[in-house]
């Protein structure tokens, strides 16, 4: 554990404790409008970030963003690792016919780069979480794949489950005594990474009009929505971006350099 | 000497390894141009039957207007289109049809798919064209400067400049252009099409996010030539610095930059998406973004298949590019 890599897992887990417990403890509706309080500046009248441009409160609705771009992305991420990891080890256990499919499968998927194919589930139905969810893992499950697949291919030969096999020691064993303790710390970064690579994505979509639908609280269509009210009211935009940048900072921070260096 | 021009087995074998690897390398791609169709015909399958009502009559309403739309002439526009056959059948129709450059029509402009995509894809083209050269622009110096004194403070700050734009999205790097350089400067339109300027955010941002990490793989390929044996042998003969980059390090490094660039081609795409449809830019992305707010489903497939269908292009022509500059990984 490097101090970066702690600064990284405090931040997320300071989010997600926002995320889950924040909302009741800001006391408004983060849809309910006021429209004789519009872009009031944080701290009136017990709006602690102020309000949007509709009289609605932006610390509730940045906190029940956060509540959406996080769930989803967590959902996401982990169908994507349990699956890609799940497939690899199959893929290097097995091999032959089926290994051969999946990395065809795997490559396939490839050829479309991973924006368009979010894109692409979220087209067809609007404003659904789950053609969003589907194309995060759809997108994210070939990298666990890959190194999942890598990884045991390595492992299965080492002379430790050579030995293994020759005591009669079970697949499954083999599986959590030497395949699981060598990818577990490698899946993490790459989580991690995957999840700032949704988060990203989800706000893309948001902020192009793609996706989740207003009047959703999501942060790319906050940053949309409030981007016209900037000269009035600079610290509206301001908040989801900063939402946004600490979020995937400290995804970053978790995932690690060495995986940077593969992007 | 003469040995080695004459056809030797060895050269041979060489030969045959090479068009070997070319012919594996083009059956990948062509098994990635199939699943582009495959995932877009699907697409536009599934968006048809989420359409909410009957989908002919939807079509048939959204190309000759609500008032004058009636029972047949949805009737007509379900045999047009061939609504009522089944999925898989429809589905080879459309890619049989595409194979013949034949996209159907827009539900909305009723114009021809094809016709809308060649005008844009222009515009996207250009775009992309622009940006690479305002990533290199930026690239290169900086990370020239860096990779002389690996460690400097200028190496550290550009360092960590590259890797906080990096890490931000380009949408967001898109709005603080829009916010800070169009909106308080005033110094350039925040968006549209036109003359010159209209160019210079889209193709800034999208230079920003290409040539961030671009600048340290130069950074790296120039550190690593000035360390070698060739540079400090140059210096020390007498040759200027600029004479000696020229000659021993740029020529190294531009494999390395090269590759790089070829790596980033899905950047590029995201990119040209993302940033076209932030700054209203006529292009490809634009277009597909639109026409999935406006459910207009054979612009959808049509441009997602181009954006698609590119992406494995270029991605092929930079597998073969790699394997010219750098034979060794043909094997």
């Amino acid at each position: 554990m490097t101090p970066m890599r702690i600064l990284g897992l405090l931040g997320l887990f300071t989010l997600a404790l926002l995320a889950v417990i924040g909302p009741d403890l800001i006391g408004f509706d983060p849809a309910r409008q006021d429209l004789r309080a519009i872009l009031v500046s944080p701290g009136t009248d017990g709006h602690l970030l102020g309000t949007d441009h509709l009289g609605r409160d932006l610390a509730a609705r940045l906190l029940e963003g956060a509540r959406i771009t996080l769930a989803l992305t967590a959902f996401a991420v982990a169908s994507a690792a349990i699956i890609g990891v799940a497939l690899g080890i199959l893929a290097a256990w097995a091999g032959g016919l089926i290994d051969g499919g999946l990395v065809t499968l795997s490559n396939g998927v490839l050829a479309l780069p991973g924006l368009l194919l979010v894109l692409l589930m979220a087209a067809i139905v609007p404003d659904s979480w789950w053609t969003l969810y589907a194309g995060l893992a759809l997108t994210l499950w070939v990298e666990f794949f890959r190194l999942a697949r890598t990884r045991s291919q390595v492992i299965l030969r080492s002379p430790a489950v050579e030995a293994a096999r020759m005591m009669g020691l079970t697949r499954s064993h083999i599986v959590r005594r030497h395949i699981w303790p060598d990818l577990a710390s490698q899946i993490l970064s790459l989580a991690a990474f995957g999840a700032a690579t949704a988060v990203t994505a989800l706000a893309t979509l948001g902020f192009i009009s793609i996706g989740l639908r207003p009047p959703t609280p999501e942060w790319g269509i906050m940053m949309s929505e409030l981007l016209p009210s900037w000269r009035i009211a600079p610290w509206a935009i301001g908040a989801p971006i900063i939402a946004l940048a600490i979020t995937v900072l400290s995804l970053r921070l978790v995932a690690g350099p060495e995986t940077e260096l593969e992007a | 000497m003469t040995m080695s021009e004459t056809l030797t087995p060895a050269r041979r074998a060489e030969a045959r390894r090479l068009r070997a690897s070319f012919v594996k390398l083009l059956a990948a791609r062509l098994f990635q141009a199939l699943v582009v169709a495959l995932i877009v015909g699907i697409v536009g399958f599934a968006m048809m039957q989420a359409l909410p009502g009957d989908a002919a009559y939807r079509i048939a309403a959204g190309r000759y207007g609500y008032d004058v739309v009636d029972a047949a002439a949805a009737e007509a526009m379900r045999l047009q289109l061939g609504l009522d056959r089944p999925a898989l059948e429809m589905l080879m129709v459309w890619i049989g049809q595409a194979l013949t450059f034949d996209l159907g029509h827009s539900f909305v402009t009723g114009a021809p798919v094809v016709d809308e995509i060649l005008h844009q894809l222009g515009h996207s083209v250009g775009l992309a064209f622009i940006s690479i050269l305002v990533a290199l622009a930026l690239a290169v110096p900086v990370g020239t400067l860096a990779g002389l004194r690996p460690g400097s403070l200028f190496d550290r700050i550009s360092g960590g400049a590259a890797l906080v734009l990096r890490a931000t999205p380009a949408f967001l790097i898109g709005i603080l252009l829009i916010l800070f350089i169009a909106v308080e400067l005033r110094l350039t339109p925040a968006s549209g099409h036109g003359h010159g300027t209209h160019f210079v955010l889209p193709a800034l941002t999208l230079g920003l996010v290409l040539g961030s990490v671009l600048s340290r793989v130069v950074r790296n390929a120039v550190a690593e030539a000035v360390a070698s044996e060739p540079f400090r042998f140059a210096r020390q003969k007498g040759l200027s610095l600029p004479a000696a980059l020229r000659r021993h390090a740029f020529r190294n490094a531009a494999v390395p930059v090269i590759t790089y660039l070829g790596v980033q081609t899905a950047l590029l795409l995201e990119g040209v998406v993302v940033v076209e449809s932030v700054f209203s830019w006529p292009g490809i992305g634009h277009a597909l973004t639109h026409a999935v707010f406006e459910r207009d489903i054979p612009m959808v497939q049509g441009t997602a298949l181009v954006l698609g269908l590119g992406f494995v292009v270029l991605s092929f022509v930079v597998d073969i590019s790699c394997r010219m500059l750098d034979p060794r990984l043909a094997q």
